[in-house]
């Protein structure tokens, strides 16, 4: 591939793909700076929820993609998304990252007052949600260690970034990163060169490093090896906890071997929703995947 | 600032710059003929608007077919202040400028007062492109508007505004413009002092734009902006707003073009519509096309390279140029699409091999 | 009526011959005769005698001598006299003569059996305006049937009226110029309100004043209409030129993402193609030179489109994916077109004629002129867009160039040519911008910079009409051409272009996507 890719696809021309979610373990950031909100505040009077879908509908051009879609995500847990092609998987993480609006119905962040469904997509980003696309998106022009740097955690803003030196503890902390997605060998080469797994690592360093408070993560083990996938799901339950997560993936065995909870969406309504086990024997949700 | 500096430049290159600079800003001194200065004045401004546009286009993948307009603007502003320092001196001898006496004004339009001033009138330079740029911008990206559509509204843009100064109504002296100055700040236009302070102040300018723009694109912001370019909705999905960039590097790239044009005037002595006209601002995006986009010093060098080739040609075989222009267009885009400076980048292990061959010691086996 | 047509001569004959009599007193007593007579027969010879072509015989007889054909008629029956008796002597006229004969005249001829010629006595009559016209056309009026000439004579009534010293004519007059509004009274009514020096108005009376300035405010604002109306077809006209512009835009545009800025060279291709078989006809085929025009439709057509195929295949093809530098190419190219037809034509303009089928125009109102040439455009343009239409809802062609445009991969794999989509298609688009040089050679000036003019525009209406959609096209065009046009004569042609950029850049602000849009989850 040549080190000059005129235009690489831009994230415009992609379909957008299901949210993927990390969570950063707690070494990888010796000094995590102050979240853009203030979610440290007193627990008081704050339901358990971090972020919950409020009878959401979606509809594009009389199709409707979500149709009356109620969800809440507990503080920390890990959530699989599953179901079908054209389920609303995809629609879904589009609302509760702005990249779409809904018809109906709201998507709320720690408080009533956070609907997101008004925000834009850099303040939803903001004020804690992150996420990883089921293509590999991340800087093609930049290199590996200049794409974590972007999405690292902090001001984001235009006087900020023209003066903005780089700290020794920042440096630290991207080190830390690559270690972590086994990129540290190629912190210096443009992104566009990287294999496509190890694409994905990068972007999920990249979620690492924005340090979201839920993290949408789609499809994260496509195309990878049975080692890698271990790797993610390591990860991915590591990370559970102290932050929240949204898996949407396919791979039953790999959704077994994380999920908790899992919920199950069906031509843009939630069928199914509870322990893995419970899911798995329903019969609408196995109708549903074998049936018809 | 000094791991600042070194951000921006490696010592070598610094080195090598400044060289450069002195050089170029020595150039009167040490037998540049009299007549000559004020042409190559022209194209330290031109280096300018090179940059201008390359920091937009090159970092930021905005293409603009209408930053002549800035250009001009910055032009007019300086004019003004020209024309209002000859009240007095004009064919009718009257404190208004000779076009409108012709038309049959009797006071001055209310926005040209302020421009007796010269501080007033460098100032606006700056400040008139730059509100333009901010409020098209503004509403521009705002509202998504990117990649062609943007670049045809801005030609629009500029073709209204062609017609629109055209007009003698608009009161900028239609479509001849202003012209006949006599004087900057006291000092003979044509005296060739005052030429090579001017030419001076052009290098000086040059370089400190330069230096702003190598700054920016070395700075976060500058890597943000490369990202914007690629991969726009990504960076907002970082949390960057991405509006935000563009309308700053937007504005900036205005302000600049509008120094440019404010330096160019009093050298060429005189600024008119045509300066607006599309097909100028579609000439500045080949300069920095031939030299390189996103590479700063190859805009400056493309844009020298084009401006001096067309001074060649227009002399040479009038009608040609047009031919040569268009298929510069086209031979540039299709083969060169990193420019002149990727060539040589191209190049480069060719010529290493070379050099490395030329190196061998001729030893006997 | 009442007399034989025989050899026997009655007093018509004999006034008539008196009109070739050589006294001047006798012309005019004959004059009177005829006048009294009221017989519509005398009126060629009365007609003769005021244009200097009576003639006396030697045998005392009146002739009348025909210019055109040189021969000598029968001053009554018109009949072609073989051997005149010769020679024929002209009758001189005076003006003392012709100050009694023309009422005379008209009044034979408002009196006439034909409905033209009673109408353009009336006209004829309400220009001299004189007391004895005003009481003729008062007679003629009470006795005439046909509605036209009705019309007419009314005008003509009401204008010798309105200086009429009578107040009850003034205002009955009044009355009838405020229901016709015909600007043809605007002068005099003017005169009527005018203001002197003293600041007291020429009409004296506050009644017939009063009735004289609501007549003038119904005379200016139909003009106002007339002006809007005239607006209006004008604005039609160009939106139906835009229309062919960006219909081949939004094609390529929609299909290809590439922003074409030689498209306007293609129309300037089109004009000058049409200009070219114009001359061909004109050197080959002179007889054939009316038809010119549909020759000149399929050869600009096959030109411009093959010139964007050759574009498309050599340079646009590669630089797909990279809309921004094929916008710096096509720009290259352009320049190219505009400089080669300027070597091959010269950089001066070329006149297009219009044949004459297509010269002139239909009054649909008083002073307002609707041009065949603009009527012809706008159903040429109706007719090309239904094609487009037609071509890309229902035929095989179109069917693989909307699959192409909505996904090139997939359609690339279902067996669509898709290297062969972009040709034809390209050439398609070049080739309407192409008929649209031949509508607009039609309309005005044709030179090697016409297409620039135009692409800005055509660019807005892409912009506004959203993409890939020629519904958009239409009404953006529609709407741009309307709007331009009719805020020009208040505002100007320039601040009428900028008004129109700026609630462009302002509606794109509600709505970026354009006036139709294609929703969805893939962003246009």
């Amino acid at each position: 591939m040549s080190a000059t890719a005129a235009t690489p696809p831009t994230m415009e021309d992609e379909r957008p793909t299901p949210i993927v979610s990390i969570v950063i373990p707690d070494s990888a950031l010796p000094d995590s700076p102050p979240p853009a909100d203030d979610s440290t505040l007193p627990d008081v009077g704050r339901r358990p929820y971090v972020l919950w879908v409020e009878d959401l509908s979606v509809s594009f051009d009389g199709f409707k993609a979500l149709n009356g879609v109620t969800l809440e995500l507990e503080t920390g847990e890990l959530r699989c998304l599953i179901g079908p092609n054209g389920a609303g998987k995809t629609t879904l993480m589009d609302v509760i990252t702005g990249k779409t609006r809904p018809d109906t119905g709201g998507v709320f962040l720690d408080r009533r007052e956070n609907d997101l469904t008004k925000l834009s997509e850099c303040r939803i980003a903001e004020l804690g949600v992150g996420r990883k696309f089921q293509r590999p998106t991340v800087f093609q022009g930049h290199t590996v260690y200049e794409n974590c740097e972007l999405a690292l955690r902090g001001r984001k803003g235009v006087w900020s970034t023209l003066f903005r030196r780089r700290t020794p503890a920042e440096r630290d902390r991207i080190q830390d990163i690559l270690k972590i997605i086994g990129l540290s060998e190629h912190a210096a080469r443009p992104a566009g060169l990287l294999a496509h797994g190890q694409k994905q690592w990068l972007e999920i360093g990249m979620l690492l490093a924005q340090d979201p408070k839920v993290l949408l993560v789609d499809e994260p083990v496509a195309g990878m090896t049975h080692a890698e996938m271990e790797r993610t799901a390591e990860l991915l339950r590591s990370l559970a906890g102290k932050h929240t997560i949204v898996v949407v993936e396919h791979d039953m065995e790999f959704v077994r071997s994380i999920a908790r909870r899992v919920t199950v969406l069906h031509e843009g309504r939630v069928l199914a929703d509870g322990p893995m086990a419970e899911v798995q024997a329903d019969p609408r949700v196995v109708e549903v995947y074998l049936g018809e | 600032m000094l791991t600042r500096l070194r951000e921006m430049h490696s010592p070598l290159a610094w080195g090598l710059i400044a060289g450069a600079a002195l050089l170029i800003a020595a150039l009167p001194a040490i037998g540049l003929p009299e007549y000559l200065v004020p042409q190559f004045g022209k194209f330290l401004c031109f280096g300018i608007a090179a940059l201008a546009m390359d920091l937009v286009w090159g970092y930021a993948g905005i293409l603009s077919l209408g930053h002549g307009l800035f250009f001009a603007l910055g032009g007019y502003s300086m004019g003004m202040y020209l024309m209002r320092s000859i009240a007095g001196e004009g064919v009718y001898r009257s404190a208004l400028p000779d076009f409108m006496v012709f038309l049959d004004w009797k006071t001055l339009p209310w926005y040209w007062s302020g421009f007796q001033s010269f501080g007033f009138a460098a100032v606006m330079s700056l400040v008139v492109p730059g509100v333009l740029a901010f409020v098209f911008g503004w509403f521009a990206f705002r509202s998504r508007i990117r990649g062609v559509y943007f670049s045809i509204v801005t030609q629009a843009l500029t073709y209204a505004a062609t017609l629109l100064f055209f007009q003698n109504a608009t009161g900028f002296g239609g479509n001849n413009g202003l012209t006949d100055f006599k004087r900057i700040l006291g000092a003979p236009l044509h005296d060739p002092t005052t030429r090579r302070t001017l030419y001076l102040v052009s290098a000086i300018a040059l370089l400190g734009t330069y230096f702003v723009c190598r700054f920016v694109v070395t700075s976060r912001l500058g890597r943000v902006l490369t990202a914007v370019r690629d991969a726009e909705l990504k960076t907002r999905f970082c949390g960057y707003e991405s509006t935000h960039y563009k309308v700053f590097v937007w504005t900036l790239s205005a302000m600049l073009c509008g120094l440019a044009g404010a330096l160019y005037v009093p050298q060429v002595g005189i600024i008119n519509p045509s300066e607006m006209q599309p097909s100028n601002s579609i000439e500045m995006a080949i300069w920095v096309a031939v030299g390189g986009r996103g590479t700063l010093l190859g805009a400056v060098l493309g844009a020298w390279l084009v401006v001096g080739g067309k001074s060649w040609l227009t002399a040479a075989i009038p009608s040609a140029w047009l031919y040569a222009l268009g298929a510069l267009f086209v031979i540039v885009t299709l083969f060169l699409p990193r420019g002149l400076v990727g060539l040589g980048a191209k190049l480069r292990p060719a010529v290493d091999m070379v050099i490395a061959r030329l190196r061998r010691p001729a030893k006997a086996t | 009526m009442v007399l034989s047509p025989a050899a026997h001569a009655g007093p018509l004959d004999d006034a008539v011959d008196g009109l070739a009599a050589s006294s001047e007193d006798a012309i005019i007593v004959n004059v009177g005769r005829l006048a009294a007579l009221d017989d519509p027969r005398a009126i060629p010879a009365l007609s003769a005698l005021c244009d200097d072509r009576l003639r006396a015989g030697t045998d005392g007889h009146a002739y009348i001598f025909d210019n055109k054909t040189r021969d000598v008629k029968h001053p009554i029956t018109g009949a072609v006299i073989g051997s005149p008796p010769r020679p024929l002597k002209e009758v001189e006229t005076s003006n003392d003569i012709r100050r009694v004969a023309l009422p005379v005249l008209a009044q034979l001829q408002l009196a006439s059996p034909n409905a033209a010629v009673r109408l353009a006595a009336a006209e004829e009559l309400s220009k001299t305006g004189s007391a004895e016209a005003a009481t003729l056309l008062h007679r003629a009026l009470s006795r005439e049937q046909n509605v036209g000439v009705r019309d007419v004579l009314s005008e003509a009534v009401a204008r010798v009226d309105l200086a009429s010293s009578s107040r009850d004519a003034r205002l009955a007059a009044l009355a009838i110029v405020e229901k016709t509004a015909s600007d043809a009274f605007l002068s005099e009514l003017q005169r009527m309100t005018a203001k002197g020096p003293n600041g007291t108005a020429v009409e004296t009376d506050p009644q017939v004043y009063a009735a004289a300035m609501s007549a003038l405010s119904a005379v200016k604002s139909r003009q106002r209409l007339i002006a809007f109306g005239g607006s209006l077809i004008h604005g039609l006209s160009l939106a139906s030129v835009l229309l062919f512009v960006a219909l081949g835009l939004a094609i390529t545009f929609g299909l290809l993402g590439v922003i074409n800025m030689a498209h306007g060279e293609m129309l300037m291709l089109g004009a000058y193609s049409t200009y070219t078989v114009q001359t061909l006809f004109h050197n080959y085929l002179p007889g054939a030179q009316q038809f010119y025009l549909l020759a000149a439709i399929p050869v600009a057509f096959l030109a411009t489109g093959g010139v964007g195929v050759v574009m498309e295949r050599s340079v646009i093809r590669h630089l797909y994916g990279r809309p921004l530098e094929t916008l710096l190419a096509t720009w290259g190219i352009s320049l190219l077109l505009i400089q080669t037809i300027r070597l091959i034509f010269g950089a001066q303009n070329v006149s297009v004629a219009n044949p004459d089928w297509l010269a002139g125009g239909t009054q649909i109102a008083q002073g307002l002129v609707l041009p065949w040439s603009r009527i012809a455009v706008v159903g040429f343009v109706i007719l090309v867009a239904a094609g487009v239409w037609f071509i890309l809802q229902r035929t095989r062609l179109g069917l693989q160039v909307r699959a192409v445009t909505q996904n090139r991969g997939m359609a690339a794999t279902l067996g669509v040519p898709t290297r062969r989509v972009d040709a034809l298609v390209f050439g398609l688009g070049s080739g309407i911008a192409g008929l649209g040089g031949v509508a607009l050679s039609q309309l005005g000036n044709v030179g090697p910079e016409m297409g620039q003019s135009y692409i800005i525009d055509a660019f807005m209406v892409v912009v506004l009409g959203g993409v890939g959609r020629l519904a958009g096209a239409v009404a953006a065009a529609l709407g741009l051409g309307v709007i331009n046009k009719l805020i020009e004569p208040a505002a100007g042609a320039v601040l009428g272009k900028i008004v129109v950029l700026v609630f462009i850049i302002l509606f794109i602000q509600r709505r970026p996507q354009g006036l139709f849009a294609q929703r969805g989850r893939v962003e246009a």
